[in-house]
């Protein structure tokens, strides 16, 4: 089935997210569009899938126009969507959630359910899939939840498909087997649109690249062209795609983790024997894939976990069972995953934001009242040293764009004497231009002496950044390697394997 | 982000398997303990007697005199296999199957009987003890199946106190004005609906909090009946305030068994529609597509709209139809068991109704249960009162909702309702 979107425009307010969009995906190839974060791409699609009406322009499939209303309409026409976050009902088996929408029914409006069940085998087996129509969403492994997406679309028979960043949640190894799929999928005739912000990815998988930069269309790109290419047609400047950094002149050891365990409200060990040693002056990263106990890891540093047990030593002070109060009077500086949720109150203005640590005293309190004025001094250095772009100090950083708040983030917990600094997730969902001013602050901590983890799950962000790294899976570190160990041998270990080669 | 981190730790759960908590099998421990020495050291002498038969039965049962300590050693053997049961059973990591806490709430319930009755003037008539129970569980369920659908949907429903009192009142008004129980029964319907209907576009078109929708709607319709009841219906309660009653319909053959045939199956239409309403909720909701479509819009509304099913109109009308099944409660309180209305003549069972979804586990068949321990729960002062226990009625009447907090007490953390219950659908 062949796609055409024409001039499709979509505004929010002042705000146009799509600015007249052409896009062309013929059937039996694999149509990748590419894009920083706040492109417009999420936007583009949900148009596309019915779930916004644009205010301009058309949807032609097979040179047909389209109207559609809401998502059925969309779904009816032949297009299938595997969503970044799973569209699945959890407490739903496979076969429940293919049949949702379109259900088969026998006398009295029953379920059929074997009908459905026979359809998931029939998908599975013709992929090669091996997905269990029986099993509960909850149950099943990330990358088998992407698969009950996959199928459900099938389902449906749609001619157009469209991957919505689907490698975000995925190791190394599962996004190999993903981009098989879609190979596959798009051999048997189907049009695929790919939509990521991953350069490598875009290369290995697309006929054709289209760049999107805020709501345009910026430009075409070949699978050949080079990531610097790519990567300067999609911020549309110059970038620099790697971390300027010297060698690590490791101290110390600074951090010591012993045995730590935490466990969730259920009493599940989330994070599950845990040792670590970070040394003043290095960068410890921690990969994984997301929720492999990294972020309650990190919590527990901070105190901030309720179950915790071993031993987590600073400077050879105790840190565990601390307050989040006595850890951060210890000197330790957090970004945590969430920044708007848990690293900012987005009501507050960026000065009060640059004061939460300090709430309790001096420099910015003195006899339980503010002193407005030295804070607005403080604000006011801060913003202009880390860049902030805000009207001034007084804007609500619910305002601010993702990469501004984060600097907000970062400006406050730098602003201290720092012994410890851990960074969680510190670039998601940033433009590139914030990635590069965010990692060069976090080599400037470390090159003040500060031991430093960062968590991520961007295996690009790990390599880039780190001086060792440890490998989180299932609650457990799976090893701690060199920075300069090969991707491939990462992507095992994010898997949960050991090679027992590398494991130092 | 939020699905995105649930399905990841679900994964990790999964994969070290299902773990379930020993929290259950402490409340049979504990319950254990407390039934032995209740029933086993405290026991009294003397016997309790219950009368079994009505005079309509196939066979005439002779009435049946329990030993007090003897009864009381029975029942606690009986608890302690319970426990044993569920403590094996948690021990392989198996489901606890629904008989087993029936079992063990039947036997406590048989000990407390016989053992509060022990030495009472008069023996117990079962039959009427049973029927009273579920004279009074009928508005209950009634309002339990229609919260568990609007709680299925993702729609909290407080407001089943208002449905059952708009029913009741529009029930017994019109019936009264049509000389129609059928035409006064579908009035109440549709009061029950309209409670609905501000509840539905409150909470799903304009998102106000649904808790608080629900708690000002019940004020409202309390209030409003109460005016209409003190300023129109009682000067001219002759028209508007005496409905005809449902006599009860027996059931040949299945109303002759004994003791269960009478409080069963000797009962009014309304009765009936209630066994059907179970019935068909259950299997609606767990079997068609109405109930697949249903339950999708309570756990991942997102997910029902990706896939073209409508979630504000699946919600407004299933939460429309959860007023109207509440309505059929009411209408039972003013057209079958007494019929007139009385000012705030539902007195709470909506809120028992509540309770009673989330002990049953937003299940329709446990909810009805939980329902039915709770109407035995209110008719066992009456008739400890009547027969002339030796227990003070109120310590009684207090001893079903001890268990019942100890129990939901244990379930907490173990039950999960409807993942998007309470949470207002924005598209985007």
């Amino acid at each position: 089935m062949k796609l055409e979107l024409r001039g499709i425009t979509k505004r929010f307010g002042a705000l146009t997210a799509n600015d007249h969009i052409d896009l062309v995906v013929t059937p039996g190839e694999i149509h990748c569009l590419l894009g920083e974060n706040g492109a417009g791409k999420s936007t583009l699609m949900n148009v596309l899938y019915g779930l916004y009406q644009a205010d301009e322009g058309e949807i032609l499939l097979d040179d047909e126009v389209q109207h559609f209303s809401g998502p059925g309409d969309a779904m009816r026409a032949g297009i299938g969507m595997v969503h970044q976050h799973f569209m699945l009902v959890p407490v739903f088996t496979v076969a429940e959630n293919v049949m949702l929408g379109h259900e088969s029914t026998k006398a009295g409006g029953r379920l059929d359910l074997d009908a459905a069940r026979a359809r998931v085998r029939e998908i599975s087996d013709r992929f090669g899939f091996d997905v269990d129509p029986d099993a509960r969403i909850e149950d099943l492994p990330v990358g088998v939840q992407q698969r009950v997406e996959i199928i459900k679309a099938l389902s449906r028979n749609a001619g157009v498909l469209v991957f919505d960043e689907p490698t975000a949640v995925l190791t190394p190894q599962e996004t190999d087997e993903l981009i098989g799929i879609m190979k596959q999928l798009r051999d048997s005739g189907t049009a695929i649109v790919f939509i990521t912000h991953k350069l490598r990815e875009v290369r290995e998988v697309a006929d054709r690249i289209t760049v999107i930069r805020l709501g345009q269309v910026v430009g075409e790109a070949e699978p050949t062209a080079s990531n610097a290419e790519l990567a300067s047609l999609m911020v549309g400047r110059a970038v620099e795609l790697t971390v300027d950094k010297t060698p690590a002149r490791p101290g110390a050891d600074a951090l010591v983790l012993d045995d730590v365990h935490v466990y969730d409200l259920n009493g599940v060990p989330v994070v599950d024997g845990v040792s670590l040693t970070v040394r003043a002056g290095e960068i410890l990263a921690i990969a994984g894939v997301q929720g492999n106990g990294q972020t309650e890891l990190t919590e527990a540093i901070f105190g901030l976990q309720p179950q915790v047990t071993g031993r987590i030593v600073l400077d050879g002070e105790e840190l565990t069972g601390r307050t989040v109060r006595q850890v951060l009077d210890a000197g330790a500086g957090f970004v945590p995953e969430d920044r708007q949720h848990d690293g900012l109150v987005p009501e507050f203005t960026i000065a009060e934001n640059l004061m939460l640590d300090r709430a309790d005293g001096e420099p910015f309190v003195r006899l339980g009242a503010l002193r407005l004025k030295d804070l607005a001094a403080f604000a006011q250095e801060r913003l202009r040293r880390f860049d902030i772009r805000a009207q001034g100090i007084g804007t609500r950083v619910g305002r601010l764009s993702g990469g501004n708040q984060q600097k907000v983030v970062l400006a406050r917990e730098l602003s201290r004497e720092l012994r410890l600094f851990v960074a969680a997730q510190p670039t998601r969902g940033l433009d590139v231009g914030s990635i590069e001013f965010v990692h060069e602050q976090i080599v400037a901590t470390r090159d003040a002496g500060v031991p430093v983890i960062v968590v991520s799950t961007e295996l690009d962000e790990v390599v880039a950044l780190a001086d060792r790294i440890a490998v989180m899976y299932r609650g457990r570190v799976v090893g701690v390697v060199p920075a300069d160990t090969p991707r491939d041998v990462l992507g095992l270990m994010m898997a949960g394997e050991a090679p027992q080669a590398v494991a130092a | 982000m939020t699905t995105l981190e649930t399905s990841t730790t679900g994964a990790v759960v999964g994969a070290a398997g299902p773990r379930r908590s020993w929290r259950v099998v402490w409340i049979y421990g504990v319950l254990t303990a407390i039934a032995l020495v209740v029933l086993v050291g405290f026991a009294r002498p003397g016997v309790a007697r219950f009368g079994l038969a009505t005079g309509s039965d196939f066979v005439q049962l002779p009435e049946v005199v329990l030993p007090g300590l003897a009864t009381g050693i029975v029942v606690a053997l009986v608890a302690i296999a319970c426990t044993v049961a569920a403590v094996l059973l948690r021990r392989r990591d198996r489901h606890q199957p629904l008989w087993l806490p029936v079992v063990f709430a039947v036997a406590l319930v048989v000990g407390l009987l016989t053992w509060a009755t022990t030495g009472a003037g008069q023996s117990v008539p079962l039959p009427g003890l049973l029927g009273g129970s579920l004279a009074l569980a009928v508005p209950l369920i009634f309002g339990a199946l229609g919260g568990v659908i609007s709680e299925r949907v993702g729609v909290v429903n407080v407001a089943i106190e208002g449905q059952l009192l708009a029913g009741a009142f529009t029930g017994a008004v019109v019936a009264s004005l049509t000389r129609s129980l059928i035409v006064g029964l579908v009035a109440a319907m549709v009061a029950g609906m309209l409670v609905s209907f501000v509840l539905a576009a409150f909470a799903i078109k304009y998102l106000v909090d649904q808790v608080i929708v629900g708690v000002v709607l019940n004020v409202l319709v309390l209030g409003l009946t109460n005016f209409l009841y003190t300023l129109v219906l009682v000067p001219a309660s002759a028209t508007l305030n005496s409905p005809p009653q449902f006599s009860p319909i027996a059931i040949p053959v299945l109303s002759a068994i004994p003791v269960l045939g009478p409080v069963l199956f000797r009962q009014t239409v309304i009765v009936y529609l209630m066994y059907l309403g179970v019935v068909a909720v259950t299997i609606g909701l767990f079997r068609t597509k109405w109930g697949l479509r249903l339950r999708a819009v309570g756990e991942h509304p997102q997910a029902a709209d990706t896939v073209g099913i409508s979630v504000g109109g699946t919600r407004f009308w299933n939460v429309s139809l959860a007023g109207a099944i509440a309505g059929l409660g009411g209408a039972y309180l003013t057209l079958a068991s007494v019929p007139s209305f009385t000012r705030d003549v539902t007195s709470g069972a909506g809120f028992i109704a509540l309770a009673a979804v989330i002990f049953g586990q937003w299940n329709p068949v446990k909810a009805t249960l939980a329902a039915l321990l709770f109407g035995f729960a209110s008719n066992l002062q009456n008739v400890l009162g009547i027969v002339g226990s030796p227990v003070p009625p109120d310590f009684l009447l207090m001893l079903p909702y001890v268990v019942t907090i100890f129990a939901v007490a244990g379930l907490v953390g173990q039950v999960r309702g409807p993942a998007a219950a309470g949470r207002p659908y924005i598209k985007g």
